[in-house]
Parts: C-alpha cells; sequence; structure tokens
C-alpha cells in the first residue's frame, strides 16, 4: 500500500524499483519461459540507452526520418470557436506514419538490432503500431509479423494493406472478441515459441517490466519537446495537459516530463456506449487492481477475476487493460481520469475536421472531446494542450458508417 | 508423508513413473468433468492437476484455451473448482495440484485461496504466470510445509535461475519440455533428458516433465528419464473429440490406462 507520505508528489518519477514495481502495480506476470528473455531486455536496455552512440542513431532517425519535433500548434478557430481557454495541439499526426507510435518503435527496433534480434513481431489494435513496427522493421532490414484481431482488420482496413506492402506478415486473431486483447494474448503465445530469436516489440507502456518504462522512456520525447515548444510560445507552462488513454503510452510520454510540475494532467479513457453499459473501455475508471498481460494494473474484469469483454469505436482504445504507471498516478491522484464515449468522441472528430482541417484519429478524439467540454469552462487566459496522438485517414470508413447511422 | 511424495514413492516402489493428468475443472459440463476426473484416477492418474479456466490463458495453446472456454461458459470459477476438489477428495487419496493463471487466485484473495484450497483437500497450486519475483503476495502467509507452489523450469532458464527455483521449490519441479505453449508438437527426448540432467544438480525433487506429450510413445522415452510425465492437452483433445459421447468417460479411462502402461521402467 502507499505510505501517507506518497501523496507528496516528489519522487514519482523514481518508480519504477529494480523489478519494475510501480507501488503495488507492474512487475513481471509471465510464463518461465519468457522470463529470461524479458530479464536479458531490461539489463540491455539499461546497457543500450544510455549509450551516447545509441541515442545519437535514435535521435538522428527521429528527426531525419520520423521528422521530429512535430509542432505544438495553436488551434485558432477552435479556441475562437469554444470562447475559452486556449487550445494548442501536440501534432503527433505529422509524424511518419501519422502516430505517436513510432517514437517507440524505432527505439526498440534499434536496440533488438543491437542485441542481434533478426525478426519482430508486434499486436495491433488500430494498426497504427502495426504499421509503425513494419516500417522500423523496413528500415532496418528486419523480418516482421503482426498480430491484429478480426474485427479490427475490419475496421481498420486500410492500415492492413500498409502493413503487407511493408513487408509484414499479418496474422488474424479471432479468439475472444477479435481485437487488441487477443492480438495480443496470441503475440505472447508466440513469442514464446519463437523467443530465441524474435523480439517483442509490445505498442503501448503495459507488459511485463521493462516494458512500461522503456515504452514510457521512448514516449518521454513528446512532453520534453511539448514543454520546450510551450515555454517558447507563451513564456510559461500549460494550465492542463490532455491525452487519450487505451494502454497509455502518448499519455505518458506528453505527462511524464510535466509529473513534477503543478500542470494538471487529464486521461481520457474510451466510454463506449456509456458507463452504464457493458460496452466501455473505461479502466482506470470503471476497473479494478489484477494481472493481464505481464503486469498488475487496473483490469476491467468481472469478480471472479475474467477479464470483461469491453468496446469502443475506435481500436486503439478498446482494451481492458492499461499501462502500470498510470494505475500508480491515478492512486496518488497526480493524473484525473476521465472518459469520452464514442458520440462526443464523433462529435470533436468533426469539429477538428471543420474548424482546423485536421482529420484526428478516433482515439485523439477522445481527448479532444474532453478538451471541448472543457475549454469553455476556463478563462481565456488559460493554456491547454491536447496532445493530438494520430492522424485519423485510418478511420474514415467507420466514421462514414457511423455518421450515416446517426442520420 | 504428504499425499505427494506419497504418490512418487508409490510409483517408484511399482517400477514405474507418475502419470501426471491435467483436466480443466468443468469441460466439457460440471457433471461429466467429475465423472471423467473421478474415472481418470481410478485408471492410473497419481496426480491430479485440475485447471482453473482462465479468459486469456496466454500459456495455453487452442485446445486448452477451447477446453477452458467451455468451462466459463459452463459459470466454472475458482469457487467451483475448489467445491470440485473438496468432493473429489471425500472418494480418493490422488494428490490435487489445482493449475491456474495468476488472476483468479488475485481477485479472489491471495491468501483466503490459501487457506479455502487446503481446507478444500488440495496439495497445491500451480501459479502459470507467476515466476517466483512475484510470488511472496501468494506465499508469504503459508504455513503448512504440505501445500506447495509448484514451480516451473523451462529450456529457456538459465542455470543461476534453475538453482534459485530449485532453492525455493517444494512438491516437484515442473519440467517444461519445449519452447512453446500447451498442446505443441515436436517433442525432442534428447533435450528433455539433458534439461532433466542439468536440473537434477541442483535439487533432490521428484521431477515432471510436461507440454508436447501426447502419444503413449512419448510417454515412455519421457519416462526414461523423469519422475512424472504430465499430460495435458491430449486428454483435453479427447474430451472435444468425444464431447457427445454417452462412454466419454470410459474413453478418457481407458487412454490413462495406456499412458499409465507407457510409465512402467
Ligand atoms: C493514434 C493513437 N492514439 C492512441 C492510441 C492508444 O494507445 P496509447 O494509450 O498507448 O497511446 C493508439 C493505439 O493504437 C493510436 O493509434
Amino acid at each position: 500500500m502507499l505510505s501517507e507520505n506518497s501523496e507528496n508528489q516528489a519522487g514519482i518519477k523514481e518508480y519504477p524499483d529494480a523489478n519494475g514495481h510501480f507501488e503495488r502495480y507492474g512487475g513481471r506476470y509471465i510464463a518461465e519461459i519468457l522470463m529470461p528473455a524479458v530479464l536479458e531486455l531490461d539489463e540491455q536496455r539499461q546497457k543500450i540507452m544510455p549509450d551516447p552512440d545509441f541515442n545519437k542513431e535514435l535521435i538522428d532517425l527521429l528527426e531525419k526520418y520520423v521528422g521530429r519535433p512535430t509542432p505544438l500548434y495553436f488551434a485558432k478557430r477552435l479556441t475562437e470557436h469554444l470562447q475559452g481557454a486556449k487550445i494548442y495541439l501536440k501534432r503527433e499526426d505529422l509524424a511518419h506514419t501519422g502516430a505517436h507510435k513510432i517514437n517507440n518503435t524505432i527505439g526498440q527496433a534499434l536496440l533488438a538490432h543491437r542485441m542481434g534480434k533478426t525478426r519482430v513481431i508486434a499486436e495491433t489494435g488500430a494498426g497504427q503500431h502495426g504499421v509503425a513496427t513494419a516500417t522500423a522493421a523496413a528500415l532496418l532490414g528486419m523480418k516482421c509479423r503482426i498480430f491484429m484481431g478480426v474485427e479490427d482488420i475490419e475496421r481498420q482496413a486500410p492500415n492492413v494493406k500498409r502493413m503487407e506492402l511493408l513487408g509484414a506478415g499479418i496474422t488474424p486473431v479471432d479468439s475472444g472478441s477479435g481485437t487488441l486483447k487477443d492480438a495480443m494474448n496470441e503475440a505472447m503465445r508466440h513469442w514464446v515459441a519463437t523467443v530465441s530469436d524474435t523480439f517483442y516489440i509490445i505498442g503501448s507502456v503495459a507488459g511485463p517490466h521493462p516494458y512500461p518504462v522503456m515504452v514510457r522512456d521512448f514516449q518521454k520525447i513528446i512532453g520534453v519537446e511539448t514543454k520546450k515548444q510551450i515555454l517558447k510560445a507563451a513564456g510559461r507552462l500549460p494550465d492542463i495537459l490532455i491525452a487519450c488513454v487505451g494502454g497509455g503510452s502518448n499519455a505518458m510520454g506528453l505527462f511524464y516530463p510535466f509529473l513534477d510540475d503543478s500542470t494538471t494532467l487529464i486521461g481520457v479513457e474510451a466510454g463506449g456506449k456509456g458507463l452504464d453499459t457493458d460496452e466501455h473501455a473505461a479502466t482506470l475508471t470503471c476497473g479494478s487492481p489484477g494481472v493481464l498481460h505481464g503486469s498488475k494494473s487496473y483490469v476491467l474484469q468481472d469478480e471472479h477475476g475474467q477479464i470483461a469483454p469491453v468496446h469502443s469505436i475506435s481500436a486503439g482504445l478498446d482494451y481492458p487493460g492499461v499501462g502500470p504507471e498510470h494505475s500508480l498516478l491515478k492512486d496518488i491522484k497526480r493524473v484525473i481520469y476521465t472518459t469520452a464515449d464514442d458520440c462526443e468522441a464523433l462529435a470533436a472528430f468533426k469539429m477538428l475536421c471543420l474548424h482546423e482541417g485536421i482529420i484526428p484519429a478516433l482515439e485523439s478524439s477522445h481527448a479532444l472531446a474532453y478538451a471541448i467540454k472543457e475549454a469553455p469552462k476556463r478563462a481565456k487566459d488559460e493554456i491547454m494542450i491536447v496532445n493530438l496522438s494520430g492522424r485519423g485517414d485510418k478511420d474514415l470508413d467507420m466514421v462514414v458508417l457511423a455518421l450515416e447511422k446517426e442520420k | 508423508m504428504n499425499r505427494l511424495s506419497k504418490a512418487f514413492k508409490n510409483a517408484a516402489e511399482k517400477k514405474e513413473k507418475a502419470l501426471v493428468g491435467f483436466v480443466t475443472a468443468g469441460d466439457p459440463t460440471l457433471d461429466e468433468s467429475k465423472k471423467i476426473i473421478k474415472k481418470m484416477c481410478e485408471s492410473g492418474v497419481d496426480i491430479l492437476e485440475l485447471g482453473v479456466p482462465f479468459s486469456d490463458p496466454t500459456a495455453d495453446g487452442p485446445v486448452i484455451q477451447r477446453s477452458s472456454e467451455r468451462a466459463l461458459k459452463n459459470k466454472i470459477t475458482l469457487e467451483t473448482v475448489l467445491k470440485i476438489t473438496a468432493e473429489l477428495r471425500q472418494d480418493i487419496e490422488v494428490p490435487i495440484i489445482l493449475f491456474s493463471y495468476y488472476n483468479p487466485i488475485f481477485a479472489f484473495g491471495p491468501q483466503k485461496f490459501y487457506e479455502k484450497a487446503r481446507a478444500a483437500g488440495a496439495d497445491g497450486v500451480l501459479v502459470v504466470d507467476l515466476p517466483p519475483e512475484e510470488s511472496d503476495e501468494l506465499t508469504g502467509g503459508w504455513n503448512d510445509g504440505d501445500f506447495s507452489l509448484i514451480r516451473l523450469v523451462a529450456p529457456t532458464t538459465p542455470s543461476e535461475r534453475i538453482a534459485k527455483i530449485a532453492a525455493s521449490a517444494s512438491g516437484f519441479l515442473y519440467l517444461v519440455s519445449m519452447t512453446g505453449v500447451t498442446g505443441s508438437g515436436g517433442l525432442n527426448t534428447s533435450l528433455i533428458a539433458d534439461l532433466v540432467r542439468e536440473v537434477r544438480i541442483y535439487s533432490d525433487l521428484p521431477l515432471c516433465v510436461g507440454f508436447g506429450i501426447s502419444t503413449v510413445d512419448d510417454v515412455a522415452n519421457v519416462a526414461q528419464v523423469a519422475d512424472g510425465v504430465v499430460i495435458g492437452s491430449a486428454f483435453e483433445r479427447l474430451i472435444e473429440e468425444n464431447i457427445d459421447k454417452p462412454d466419454l468417460a470410459e474413453r478418457l479411462a481407458e487412454r490413462t490406462e495406456e499412458y499409465k502402461e507407457a510409465t512402467k521402467i
């Protein structure tokens, strides 16, 4: 349990401990077959990630290949329309392949390459992590296989074609609900059988230690850049940061450099068809501590510890788990977690298209939906930054279908 | 002497190895499952591994995944599995090891689980996704040397780690025969022999080998080198293939006898 004075936020950044525990969360809950690989990964990443040569190569790729830093853009028309706080957008949608996921996959693929692995695998929901993994594999000349639920293959079809063009093999997963959770189950099963030459690139701050901390470290560039950019643009820190939370990587990446500041941090989960139904994916809002996919964290589950079926219009948020660091940040109240439902996300999607000429990912639209609700309640000199974690090209079919249904 | 030690000793006295049989509790139905288990125990299963179904069995192949799904459809919970255990304990002396993923136990409450499992007459638990690094939460309050947390060793486990795992193990050690999920093919008997030889350096506990053992020949080969042979997917496949047959339990009993025969050395 948390001690009294851990309410005092100094020291949050010292987590996790050597075994990957964020207080009671995190850890390594995996089959013995995988333990040696995961322990080796932890040892190697601690050696390789601080290495100046590794960093030089990574930063070089992030600049010249990914297109970093991504802009921090003042959404003037949206701000005027909402008549409240100034809204800035961190434009991860402009990163190569169209989402923040590439920050992590380039990092992990480089690490895998240094460790002498010749093959990478990944799970994907929205397909953005799959595309970003396939891209990094093509860039480094590695073999690549992506696990994707059959429902997601249908609703994120453009990304399936992209992965194939990039040379990745796709394994459709039809167990369970055929979504992200099931894709991750199957990727883990495959990894168990191929662990000697295969590196598993997990796509969020989830999974066994060291994935949550490693992915956060590859994604924190979002927050590092944002801090510099807002200080330059506005001369001060923002009042509020908003990010959507599926597994939690874009949120963790944005929030991490601000944890010791007084900025309000808001994580927005998928409210699906409403929190009063069973069809949502609001893990931190409605879940309870449990163990899924290698770590202890909040989980949506029944009273018997069976993982619950979940729903979101956005494939990337349609997941019953969440990264362990978020669970700690929720318990100590450093981050406030809330939800936006399918309809609110769609409305936000439309509004950004019409007022800014930007087509956002449905995942990011959840963060936007909160901003749209909150901005008018805030003074005009307040600064709000929304992580626009990805672009919405992949979502066009889904959105057109949903909008037709609305009519 | 506890039930587990007795089972290995009895087998040794009869010049055979222990047959460890896994089935998912409540598959295909609660009643049929109880019938199957009893028959199997009467027909040669020396140690029963009773599977607690889980929604996301990441270490299992398709056969055990489907058995888990069937049991969950029958609303089998950890509580039900404990009830089945207590009922079985009335009639049989076969040691019962509960086989689970950690989340159902965590949701139930680790200490409450320990107390109820012991009271039901279980002899231990094997938690697939709970390595020694995380197991203190479960075993912290254990005070009965006769209830074991069965530890696993895999072909990927390096020597120093085998030593560490062996040092805290009790009951028996479960050696994973291959790098793969349950029910995979491609058993390599000479690799298994190597693994057994290496683990033997660090432990005097009985060594049971499991994963991918399905034919009578497999059993005979593994029985040459290990103290126990674990069969899971092969039993579950038989259940699945004969799910509507009135003599389902008899078919499992028959197969059990064949396997048992093959454990003789
Ligand atoms: C654009 C975009 N944003 C957000 C997410 C959710 O993941 P996370 O919470 O790890 O950022 C995804 C996942 O697929 C995504 O594609």
